[in-house]
């Protein structure tokens, strides 16, 4: 365990958490925004999919970096567009069409992706986001390396956590976004549009999913695989509750959870060789089930999650 | 006559076939205070929600001091002026006094304005004494506060016109005066006020002038409330007259429903201590006291809901081994919860799934572990004809129905039954005088063939109406019981705070 310990504190441990806790920390925000405007976004682990795939293909038919980035966050903002056209303006079950956008974006990613680059033996793969360290912070000891050699997108996540929570509590539309996931009818009759605000939250919270595909395509794998986004997220909606639909905190649930990630890779490399990698693959979830379990007992959903809103009814 | 802030021509609206209003009429002068009156499901609501936009209008047009506006969301109604305060508040319980009332306003540089928001609430608060905590969350405010929020978030808007949709049905006696003297601060001020009401005295006391809606029409127009006789208001309102029920003289016969020495523990609300009480047949027992005295863990225990951790209960001279909804029910009691939505029906299905809930598994809706849905149906049109509930049919969304029509169907669903002892809670609360008068009447009726009758309530004088005893529970305990003769409201008032223990 002591060798564990020890290497807790190294600058590539690290590093490896803040990498890991990237996609997780855009994802989580984008859900938290849609669920904060109360509607439920299952399709979370499609979009990161598809966002992925045409972020990938962008850079990898054009070969700028920045325009793959753009690729995906159009692509999150507009299936997050789709999921809102069905649970917003038609008011339709949230689980069942979050489900269906994840079902079609997958199925759409992959016949895409074959259709672009047919059958490979070697799959295609882009020159990735080189590291940008940061002057003199970049220096300080082991934090410097870790935190602020990062890439363009990390930092990008750092910032989204503060301008969320800005966003969210600071300005009159994230108060709207609040007020329509808490009680829709009070917004309505303080003359807030419920449906346009719903839809820009999921649009907003589908273009950050985005966000995250496109971490996953461009900056930790620099290729596209089938099983690219293999449950993240899924895990972001855990965190989202386990960070009580808080940007601040849904960020820390997304670090720990990076954490027990890291972890387990760690371990798996480590001497614990007599068992079975698949025990340590396990940790997070474990985790994040246990860790739900114990932290989530009284956490207060937003009151018209999963509620659709229309105004004519008797 | 200064000229009509606001003026509604010939306003009629339809819900598929039920005409909800037809040419109604109605204006209101800056400073004046309107009552709008009517039984419920009279139109009141509906009118309003033409107003202030949630509902387009068929026909008619509406005038904002004199010039014609088309009103088609709650945005336009603000533009224009309206400000409404609902029956059921629209507020976010977890957002703050502030943000409540900033939603919707523009910002400042692109930030929410909490130092204007905070400068327009003191200004509001010294205008007309409505002062409120801009930082608590709404949900630890007071009923009454957060009626005072709705109020301050449509002056905070502008408004120069408020609707007040039955603001005193959630108030206690103390906090409606309260309100109405900031209402009288805000007429004075040049505003105008539509309050809505079925409550004659409220009516007859607050507004200036009076519009009675029946059946979606008006019925009649008052230009002096305070000199009108209530009886006469009344008349308008419900097309006859109303004559209270009088309560003939009994002979109670042998109890029916015994407590003794009952107190339970871990309750939600206040636990009881010790209570004893006895209800004979053919006698009305009323239990008055301050809400959260533990009203509602005595309805639960006789109810069969919560077992009592001590004591013993006798219900028709058996003992009460096992406490279950349908154990006691199987003894012989009915039971009328407090709060129909929620546990008196299940809203989302129909209405006769719901009428025969209670007694769901026995032979006379089910058979072999199977529904008769025939016979179901059959007990539920019987009881709609029986007690002229006013629906669609059996099949109606149980959600559906209007207050008194859902209570009468809950009426209906016991005494079908013939209960040998029969617990109401809060049995009027929220009807028009119509439908609480139906109900007295069948209160009276059961007791008359010898049912005991226990009614929990809040409202004094409808206990000392109904009522041959009354006991008076404080802080889980039953301080005193009073026949119902020798009791007045402010003996019993006095009872409910605890500062006399034996009457």
């Amino acid at each position: 365990m002591s060798v564990v310990l020890e290497q807790i504190f190294q600058v590539g441990f690290l590093a490896a958490i803040i990498r890991i806790a990237t996609p997780l920390a855009f994802a989580t925000l984008g859900e938290m925004f849609s669920e904060r405007a109360g509607v439920l976004n299952l399709g979370i682990e499609g979009i990161m999919l598809l966002s992925a795939m045409t972020g990938f293909t962008a850079t990898s038919l054009s070969g700028s970096l920045w325009l793959g980035v753009l690729a995906a966050v159009l692509t999150g903002a507009l299936m997050g567009a789709v999921h809102a056209l069905f649970t917003v303006a038609l008011g339709l079950s949230q689980h069942v069409c979050g489900i269906g956008v994840t079902l079609f974006s997958s199925g759409l990613a992959y016949f895409l992706y074959r259709l672009i680059f047919g059958q490979q033996s070697v799959p295609p793969s882009i020159k990735s986001f080189e590291t940008l360290p940061i002057p003199v912070l970049s220096d300080i000891p082991v934090l410097g390396p870790a935190v602020f050699n990062q890439f363009s997108l990390v930092y990008m996540a750092m910032a989204a956590v503060p301008l969320a929570a800005f966003v969210l509590y600071r300005t009159p539309w994230g108060l709207s976004v609040r007020m329509v996931g808490e009680n829709p009818r009070a917004a309505d009759s303080a003359g807030v549009s419920v449906i346009a605000t719903r839809f820009q939250a999921v649009i907003l919270g589908g273009a950050l999913m985005g966000l995250a595909g496109a971490f996953l395509s461009m900056v930790q794998f620099n290729a596209f695989t089938f099983g690219l986004v293999s449950g993240r997220g899924w895990v972001a909606i855990a965190l989202v509750v386990f960070g009580r639909w808080d940007p601040w905190r849904s960020a820390g649930a997304a670090l720990l959870f990076a954490f027990v990630d890291a972890l387990q890779l760690r371990m798996q490399a480590s001497g614990l060789g007599h068992i079975p990698y698949e025990a340590f693959l396990m940790l997070p979830f474990i985790f994040t089930i246990v860790a739900m379990a114990v932290m989530s007992r009284n956490a207060v959903a937003p009151s018209a999650l999963l509620k659709p809103f229309r105004r004519e009814e008797r | 006559m200064p000229a009509p802030l606001i003026e509604m021509r010939g306003i009629s609206k339809s819900f598929g076939a039920v005409v909800a209003n037809e040419a109604v009429d109605l204006s209101v002068a800056p400073g004046e205070i309107l009552g709008l009156l009517g039984e419920n499901g009279a139109g009141k609501t509906t009118l309003m929600n033409v107003l202030f936009g949630a509902y387009a209008p068929d026909a008619g047009e509406i005038l904002v001091q004199g010039r014609p506006v088309t009103i088609n969301s709650s945005a336009d109604a603000l533009a224009a002026g309206i400000g409404m305060v609902h029956q059921h508040f629209h507020l976010a319980p977890r957002l703050s006094v502030l943000e409540n009332l900033l939603i919707g306003i523009p910002g400042k540089s692109g930030r929410i304005d909490r130092a204007g928001g905070l400068a327009r609430l003191r200004e509001i608060g010294r205008q007309h004494g409505l002062t409120l905590d801009p930082d608590l969350p709404v949900s630890a405010l007071s009923i009454g506060e957060q009626q005072r929020l709705e109020i301050v978030k449509a002056l905070f808007r502008g408004a120069r016109l408020l609707i007040l949709d039955e603001p005193t049905a959630v108030l206690a006696p103390t906090e409606v005066d309260g309100l109405f003297s900031a209402l009288r601060s805000m007429a004075a001020q040049g505003l105008g006020i539509i309050f809505i009401s079925h409550k004659l005295n409220e009516v007859r006391a607050l507004t200036h002038r009076c519009v009675v809606l029946r059946h979606g029409r008006v019925t009649g127009r008052v230009d002096t409330p305070a000199s009108t006789t209530s009886s006469d208001m009344a008349r308008l309102m419900c097309g006859h007259e109303i004559v209270p029920p009088a309560r003939g003289p009994s002979t109670p016969g042998a109890p029916v429903l015994i407590l003794d020495g009952i107190s339970t523990s871990r309750h939600s609300g206040m636990a009881l201590r010790d209570v004893s009480l006895s209800v004979r047949a053919g006698e009305i027992l009323g239990i008055a006291g301050v809400s959260g005295n533990g009203q509602r863990a005595l309805a639960e225990v006789i109810s069969g809901v919560l077992a009592p951790d001590a004591g013993r209960m006798t219900i028709a001279g058996k003992m009460v081994s096992r406490f279950s909804p349908r154990g006691v029910q199987a003894l012989g009691l009915g039971r009328i919860p407090e709060d129909r939505m929620t546990t008196g029906v299940v809203t989302n299905l129909p209405l006769a799934d719901s009428m025969v809930l209670p007694r769901i598994g026995t032979a006379a809706f089910s058979r072999n572990g199977l529904l008769r849905p025939d016979a179901i149906r059959a007990f539920a049109e019987a009881q709609i004809k029986a007690y002229d509930i006013r629906c669609p049919g059996p099949m109606t969304r149980a959600g559906a129905l209007s207050g008194g029509n859902l209570q009468k169907a809950l009426l209906a669903r016991e005494l079908a039954f013939d209960p040998k002892v029969l617990i109401v809670s809060q049995p009027t609360r929220g009807l028009d005088i119509g439908a609480a008068r139906f109900i007295h009447e069948k209160f009276l009726d059961m007791r008359a063939r010898g049912c005991g009758i226990i009614v929990i309530g809040e409202d004094l004088e409808e206990l000392l109406m109904l009522c041959d005893r009354i006991a008076v529970m404080y802080e889980g305990r039953i301080v005193g019981t009073l026949d119902s003769a020798a009791a007045t409201v402010a003996r019993l008032g006095l009872m409910m705070t605890g500062a006399e223990g034996h009457g």
